[in-house]
Order: structure tokens, then C-alpha cells, then sequence
């Protein structure tokens, strides 16, 4: 396109001046400029800055509100786990205290039931001693009057003649004492 | 072919008068009004279902905001995020415009210096109302450096004076040269390729893909420079309106 055909096109435009520097176009460009700036301002200010804060400001208060959110059931399972433990560690001294009560229980009845057989076996070896003593008892008497009969019958047969009874008696006592 | 061309400014609709100056709906303004539409639609129409989990294109504009959200608070500290909306949208009117100017035909609105003198002068008036209001006359504490000699401190005082004020210059000039020196070499390569053509004939189309290659990574670091000038021109905005804030050096 040529130069001067351009150059037409402004009314008032001097010819041959750098376009930059052609002040008849000054108060045109202020004016426009004016109006496009200060629209601009107002519709950022007014509505696109304050809604760009606003998702910012509220995005950040979701993330922080997560966080803590999340914290806070973290302490909270931290506590249910604690608490489980407790639970757990509670139950096994339970166990433990039990286990231990009956074990001594049961060694206690144990303990008296043997003693209880123990004594009865005693009383048994009493008697099976008495009767043992008795039957001894009763054996050896027998066994003087025999032995008085045969010494009796051994005397009569060696000097023929019959010995006193009584006289007998204490000797085969004496003999038998020793 | 005329690589001063693109930067015209043509009047679509002419309005009437305003004083002297004509007024008149310009290719500038469409293209002003249209960066404002497409961010607004953009920002708005990708935060509506304002989801926890972001869509990519909220997500895209929750980073725009973050982006320009820490580059202000790390220059300028809390108390400088009630500027953030402005810084806001002068950073995205910035970016979209010098994105825009890299599309083929399109005009650059940031190529000229009133568009980039209006905006710096606009940073350096709040920057110096808010300065004054804030902090009175302390505000004049940010010309005079401590721990400086009292031999040379009025000489010091005097650079940070004139600094201080050439900020609106340099804010602005930087943007507006970058834009248009870029996009003057853009055209220059591009007008190679026709002259070659144009002469040479076959062998000159041929021999154009040299300037084509040029194009190509030219319009890349455009590109480059068009995301890099914004961000200057925001940061500066962001150390300029710290200086408001706190100044003490």
C-alpha cells in the first residue's frame, strides 16, 4: 500500500510525519485509551479479581480444612488403636489372673484330697499294725503254751517224774523273754 | 512495504471535535477495546464455575493473577497489594496489546509513545499523590539517602531528583521503543523478501527464504520481548509505587 494513500486516510494528519509522532492523532488515542483502561480497571477490580481471590481463598480454606480434618480422624484412630490395646493388654492380665487363681485352687483341692487318702491309709496301717500285734500277740501266747507242753513232756520223759506246772511255766517264760 | 506504515493510525468512525483535536474511533482504540473484551471475556468466562480443581483455562487465569500477585507483593510488600488491581490491569492491557501487535496486520497500539506516555504518567502521578497523601513531606525523604557525606549530599539529592523525575520517560520510551523497533525490523525483512522478488525473479524468491528464516526468529524473540516489556513496565510500576509506600531509601 502507498504511502500517501494511507496518509490520506487521516483528516488532519500532516503528510510525512512519523505516525508516533503525528499529534493530531494524540486526543483520539487519549480518549480511546481513557475509556479502554478505565473499563478495564473496573471490570477486574469489580468482578474478575475478586472472584479469581475468592476460588483461591476458598480452595486454600478446603485444603486446610482437609488437613485438619484428617488430622483429626488420625487422632482419633490413634486413640480407637490406644484404646484397643488397653483393651487388649486389660483382658490378657484377666486371663492371667484367672489362669493363675484356678491353678492354685485346683493344687489346693489336690493337696487335701491326698491328705485326706494319706490319713485314711494311716488309720488303715494302724489297724493292719494292730491286728498284726494282736495276731502276734495271740501267737506267741501260743506258742508258750506249747512250748510249756513240750518242756513238760521233754522233763517228764528225762527224769519221769512231772514237773511242776508253775515251775515250767516261769522257766519257758524266762527262756522265751531272752 | 513502507515499514513506518503499520504504525498509522487510521480514524474509522470519526466522532467530532473535542476543543481543537478531532476525535474519532481509530484502529487504535478497536484494537484497545478488543484486548479489553477478549481479557475480560477470558478472566471472567474461565473462573465461572469458580472449581476447586481448576480447568486449564482457570487455571491459566488463576496464574495471570498469582503471577502479578507475587511480583507486586515481593517489590512492594503487603501494603502494596492495594494497588494490585491496578498493576493488574495495567500488565494485562500491556501483554495483550504487544501480543496483539504481533499478529500480521494488526496494530501495535504500545508502539506509540503518547499510548505508553499516558500509562507511565499515570504510574508516576499516583506514585506522587499517593507519596504526598501517605506520608506528607517524609515523601521527600526518598531524595535524600542516608549515610551519604554532607559535602556531596546535595549533589546526590539533586541526581535522585532528576531520576526520579526522568522516570515517566524512561518508563515509557523503553516500551514504546522496544515495540517499535521490533516491529520496524520485522517489516524491513519482510519487505526484502518482495524486493527480492520483485528483481530478481525466480532466483530473488528463492534467495527470500533467507529473510524468511530472519522473520521467523525475529518474530520469536518479538514474542519474547513483547511478554518481557510488559513485565518491565509492570515491575518498574511495582519498585515506583514502592517507593510511595516506603520511602525511606
Amino acid at each position: 500500500m502507498a504511502t500517501e494513500a494511507a496518509h490520506t486516510e487521516v483528516p488532519g494528519g500532516q503528510k510525512g510525519t512519523f505516525p508516533p509522532f503525528d499529534p493530531s492523532t494524540f486526543a483520539s488515542q487519549l480518549v480511546w485509551l481513557a475509556i479502554a483502561f478505565v473499563l478495564f480497571y473496573v471490570l477486574m477490580s469489580r468482578l474478575a479479581l475478586p472472584r479469581i481471590r475468592d476460588i483461591i481463598e476458598n480452595r486454600d480454606k478446603t485444603i486446610s480444612g482437609n488437613l485438619a480434618e484428617a488430622q483429626n480422624l488420625k487422632s482419633q484412630s490413634d486413640d480407637a488403636v490406644a484404646a484397643y490395646e488397653k483393651a487388649l493388654a486389660d483382658a490378657r492380665n484377666r486371663a492371667q489372673a484367672i489362669a493363675n487363681e484356678t491353678r492354685q485352687k485346683q493344687a489346693a483341692e489336690a493337696e487335701k484330697e491326698r491328705k485326706a487318702l494319706e490319713e485314711r491309709l494311716n488309720v488303715r496301717l494302724a489297724d493292719a499294725d494292730k491286728s498284726i500285734a494282736a495276731t502276734k500277740a495271740s501267737a506267741m501266747s501260743n506258742v508258750h503254751g506249747i512250748a510249756s507242753d513240750a518242756a513238760k513232756s521233754i522233763v517228764e520223759r528225762l527224769i519221769g517224774k512231772a514237773p511242776d506246772d508253775k515251775k515250767v511255766d516261769e522257766a519257758v517264760a524266762s527262756v522265751l523273754k531272752n | 512495504m513502507d515499514p513506518i506504515h503499520q504504525f498509522q493510525v487510521q480514524n474509522l468512525i470519526p466522532l467530532g471535535k473535542l476543543g481543537n483535536a478531532s476525535i474519532a474511533f481509530t484502529n487504535s482504540a478497536a484494537f484497545m477495546l478488543a484486548a479489553v473484551v477478549l481479557l475480560t471475556v477470558f478472566l471472567l468466562g474461565a473462573t465461572t464455575r469458580k472449581a476447586a480443581v481448576p480447568s486449564r483455562l482457570q487455571s491459566a487465569a488463576e496464574l495471570t493473577y498469582e503471577f502479578v500477585a507475587d511480583m507486586l507483593c515481593s517489590t512492594a510488600g503487603k501494603e502494596g497489594m492495594r494497588f494490585f488491581p491496578f498493576v493488574f490491569t495495567l500488565f494485562m492491557f500491556v501483554l495483550t496489546l504487544n501480543l496483539f501487535g504481533l499478529i500480521p496486520y494488526a496494530f501495535s497500539v504500545t508502539s506509540h509513545i503518547i499510548i505508553t506516555a499516558a500509562l507511565a504518567l499515570t504510574v508516576f502521578l499516583i506514585v506522587l499523590t499517593y507519596g504526598l497523601v501517605r506520608h506528607g513531606l517524609h515523601f521527600f525523604n526518598l531524595f535524600v539517602p542516608k549515610g551519604v557525606p554532607i559535602l556531596i549530599l546535595p549533589m546526590i539529592v539533586a541526581i535522585e531528583i532528576l531520576s526520579f523525575v526522568s522516570r515517566p520517560i524512561s518508563h515509557s520510551v523503553r516500551l514504546f521503543a522496544n515495540m517499535l523497533a521490533g516491529h520496524i525490523a520485522l517489516q524491513v525483512f519482510a519487505g526484502f523478501i518482495i524486493l527480492l522478488g520483485t528483481t530478481l525473479g525466480a532466483i530473488g524468491w528463492v534467495g527470500g527464504v533467507l529473510p524468511f528464516a530472519m522473520i521467523v526468529a525475529l518474530l520469536a524473540l518479538e514474542l519474547l520481548v513483547a511478554f518481557l516489556q510488559a513485565y518491565v513496565f509492570a515491575i518498574l510500576t511495582c519498585i515506583y509505587l514502592n517507593d510511595a509506600i516506603h520511602p525511606g531509601h
